[in-house]
């Protein structure tokens, strides 16, 4: 097994192999943009229950405070990533498209926007439950796309235990370059926010997983490595999705996560760098999480870069600062341009789980494919990672069996990377389907 | 005789007897096995249109059809059958026909492509739900109908057609009721109203005047004049939308129509086809709109 992971390079099976065009921003140094003149934060960016406003219309929050608390323990509360004033709390467009409700705030001009709230606190005195506490306070969730509490991963369930934890640096999504800039700028940070999550769920040992297309942003983390600290970096071989947490850990640990099961059933919590160096960051400081890197980058952008941006900031605005070529909504993706959607409007704000924002401009010898029938060639059974059958599976759904799908054919392990979709000569649009099932079958069951 | 031929006799006396056998058992399993069963329950299930579309709130016809026997529901809960063979079942059962109100899917938005505006082209599958995961689809008003379709396929009984500007229309009359476009839409536009719910707010825009007009030409902007015009209590406005209170339904009029700008309010006239007030503003674009442009920066 050992023998032929160094023969093959390290990974998981099936998955596919796509054009990256990270060129176009990987040398690009994280950099700020101008403050944009109005943010909007809604309530539900999160995984999990929304949270509840503190503020008022018209009330003045300096950059850092609360404007909106916790709902429960599945929620996390939301900061004021400017000060200025509370426009209103308003139903707003999101980028999902149904409006939500949101905390609308005017940057203050002229104000040197220095972050003047927090709670510092001394992480090394703290108790378990007292730690994922104070993580939920920074409002902090996964960074790379999925937007789920880090609080909540990290709280492991009573009667299990977690010995490993493992560090997800691929960002195998082509063009993003977010993560890797982090870990090549920022290696102390990631390797505090290690520290943390290792002290925080009991781990004996980490494992840091980066992508081998990243030789510089591995030795940056090798060099604030302690001599006698149990954490590894790993090089994994650069495929798509080696990024998912799933993958992840088949792919350095060889264990398989069970159906329906979740990293800790096989001891195992995954996180992702870029959220790790924001908790380094956050908790030993007591502030709240205002502001995350993304990658701007597409034929269609003039200055392609990754940007740290305040949480809240309208795409238009961010486009406008870096220049773009492009204005129709649907060539503008929010995430990366494989699990990533394109947006309908370009008001609706960037959100804690945004890493990635697209301009893919209409090539001119571009033509839309439209979808043909199935051929059975079974390019889709040898690209899905989790070995699930999109060709029957996508018949299925066609006939609207969508119950079937979930019982007789595992629909609830897809985690909708688009390998099936992407290696698709008659241009199915299968991963579509399947969240249409997915959609469909929570709601009978709800 | 030769060969060949004893062989021949021979084979079929066998199978001819294997048959006979098998048959013997079956006729005494038949008997020995035998479950009694109701007979009404096949000769109601013969009187019901088998559609097993669920709008009874039973998993199928028979399933119906038992509840009906054991006394648990009347025959007027099946909506797809005609009166008179429902009156049949009830004659065959002694019991009475029941009462039930009519009901129709009815949808709450008026926005086809010729007065709705759209933001975003939507390239993906042609399907509501599909767009409706991407970014919500394209249209300008967000509420709103999508108009690809889902509630047209989803309909077992050929009652929703998309008519030129992408909007569903509903036959009243070959409607059962069912439920299936209300379960599909993903705007959750559909609702099974009672037929003599005539006074029908056309519109689910919960946006701010002037957001909601610029998506779209026969939005509820939420102005009021139905809620005056109508007897207190009837008509409210609730997030910049019109809802009528169908428990003082008795009092509803086509006074209440009369005066909207926009026509998002409609009475329901006998054929089944909503009729705007007389200040409605008309509209004899037949073209779709062309997409918005974005609006300009706040």
């Amino acid at each position: 097994m050992e023998l032929l992971s160094l023969l093959r390079g390290r990974t998981f099976r099936r998955g596919v192999e796509a054009p990256e065009y990270k060129e176009l921003t990987a040398g690009q140094p994280i950099r700020r943009l101008p403050f944009a003149p109005r943010l909007v934060l809604p309530l539900d960016q999160h995984f999990g229950d929304p949270a509840r406003a503190l503020v008022r219309k018209g009330q003045e929050v300096v950059r850092g405070e609360p404007v909106a608390e916790a709902q429960g323990p599945r929620s996390v509360p939301i900061h004021a990533p400017v000060t200025g004033v509370v426009e209103d709390v308003e139903l707003m467009p999101t980028a999902r498209g149904p409006k939500s409700r949101a905390v609308i705030l005017r940057t203050a001009p002229g104000d040197s926007q220095a972050v003047r709230w927090s709670r510092p606190c001394d992480p090394e005195r703290l108790g378990t439950a007292e730690l994922i506490e104070a993580v939920q306070r920074t409002g902090l969730v996964g960074q790379g796309g999925a937007a789920f509490p880090t609080h909540l991963k990290l709280s492991i369930p009573d009667g299990h235990a977690v010995d490993t934890l493992v560090v997800n640096g691929c960002e195998c999504e082509p063009y993003l370059t977010t993560d890797h800039r982090i870990m090549l700028e920022q290696p102390a940070l990631v390797l505090a926010g290690v520290r943390l999550a290792m002290q925080t769920v009991g781990a004996e040992r980490t494992l840091i997983g980066v992508e081998d297309n990243k030789p510089d942003a591995i030795a940056a983390l090798r060099g604030q490595i302690g001599a006698d600290e149990p954490i590894t970096v790993r090089a994994v071989k650069s495929k798509y999705p080696q990024g998912s947490e799933k993958m992840l850990i088949k792919t350095l640990l060889g264990r398989e996560v069970p159906s329906g099961g979740l990293p800790f059933h096989v001891g195992v919590v995954v996180n992702n760098a870029g959220t790790l160096a924001q908790l380094g960051h956050l908790l030993p400081r007591g502030e709240g999480l205002i502001e995350r890197v993304v990658t701007v980058s597409g034929p269609g952008v003039d200055r392609p870069g990754n940007y740290r941006v305040p949480i809240g900031t309208p795409l238009r605005a961010i486009l406008e600062a870096v220049g773009y070529r492009e204005d129709d909504p649907s060539r503008i993706i929010l995430g990366g341009p494989m699990m990533g959607n394109t947006v309908a409007s370009l008001d609706v704000p960037i959100t804690k789980g945004v890493s990635g924002l697209l301009v893919m401009p209409q090539a001119a010898e571009e033509v839309v494919a439209s979808s043909q029938p199935c051929i059975r060639c079974g390019r889709c059974l040898e690209a899905c990672p989790v070995g699930l059958n999109p060709a029957e599976l996508g018949r299925l759904a066609a006939n609207r069996q969508y119950q079937a799908m979930e019982e007789r054919f595992n629909l609830n392990d897809c985690f909708e990377c688009g390998c099936c979709s992407y290696v698709c000569p008659s241009n199915i649009p299968l991963v579509q389907y399947f969240r249409i099932a997915k959609a469909l079958n929570r709601e009978r069951k709800s | 005789m030769t060969p060949a031929v004893s062989h021949i006799a021979l084979a079929s006396g066998f199978m001819a007897g294997l048959g006979a056998l098998l048959a013997g058992i079956l006729a005494l399993a038949n008997r020995l096995l035998h479950v009694p069963e109701d007979p009404r329950i096949e000769q109601i299930e013969d009187l019901l249109p088998r559609a097993n579309c669920g709008a009874c709130g039973y998993a199928g016809c028979r399933p119906f059809a038992e509840a009906l026997i054991a006394g648990e529901t009347e025959p007027a809960r099946c909506t797809v059958n005609s009166p008179e063979l429902n009156q049949e079942i009830a004659e065959l059962l002694g019991v009475s026909v029941g009462s039930r109100e009519r009901l129709v899917a009815r949808l709450a938005c008026a926005g086809g492509t010729h007065v709705a505006a759209t933001r975003a082209r939507y390239e993906g599958l042609k399907s509501c739900r599909a767009a409706a995961l991407v970014a919500g689809g394209g249209k300008g008003c967000v509420w709103g109908c999508l108009g690809l379709g889902d509630c047209e396929e989803a309909c077992e009984f050929d009652a929703i057609r998309l008519n030129r500007y992408g909007l569903p229309v509903v036959d009243t009359d070959r409607c059962t009721a069912c439920g299936d476009c209300v379960e599909i839409c993903p705007k959750g536009l559909f609702s099974l109203q009672p037929e003599s719910h005539r006074l029908w707010v056309n519109c689910s825009n919960k946006d701010p005047q002037d957001e909601a007009q610029a998506h779209c030409e026969v939005v509820c902007t939420g102005c009021g004049r139905c809620v005056m015009d109508a007897p207190e209590g009837l008509i409210r406005i609730e997030q910049n939308l019109a809802v009528i209170d169908y428990t003082k339904n008795d009092l509803a009029s086509p006074v209440a129509i009369e005066r909207c700008p926009t026509g998002a309010i409609v009475w329901i006239d006998d054929d089944g086809q909503p009729r705007k007030g007389s200040s409605a503003r008309k509209i004899t674009r037949k073209e779709p709109l062309p997409r918005m442009e974005p609006l300009p920066r706040v």
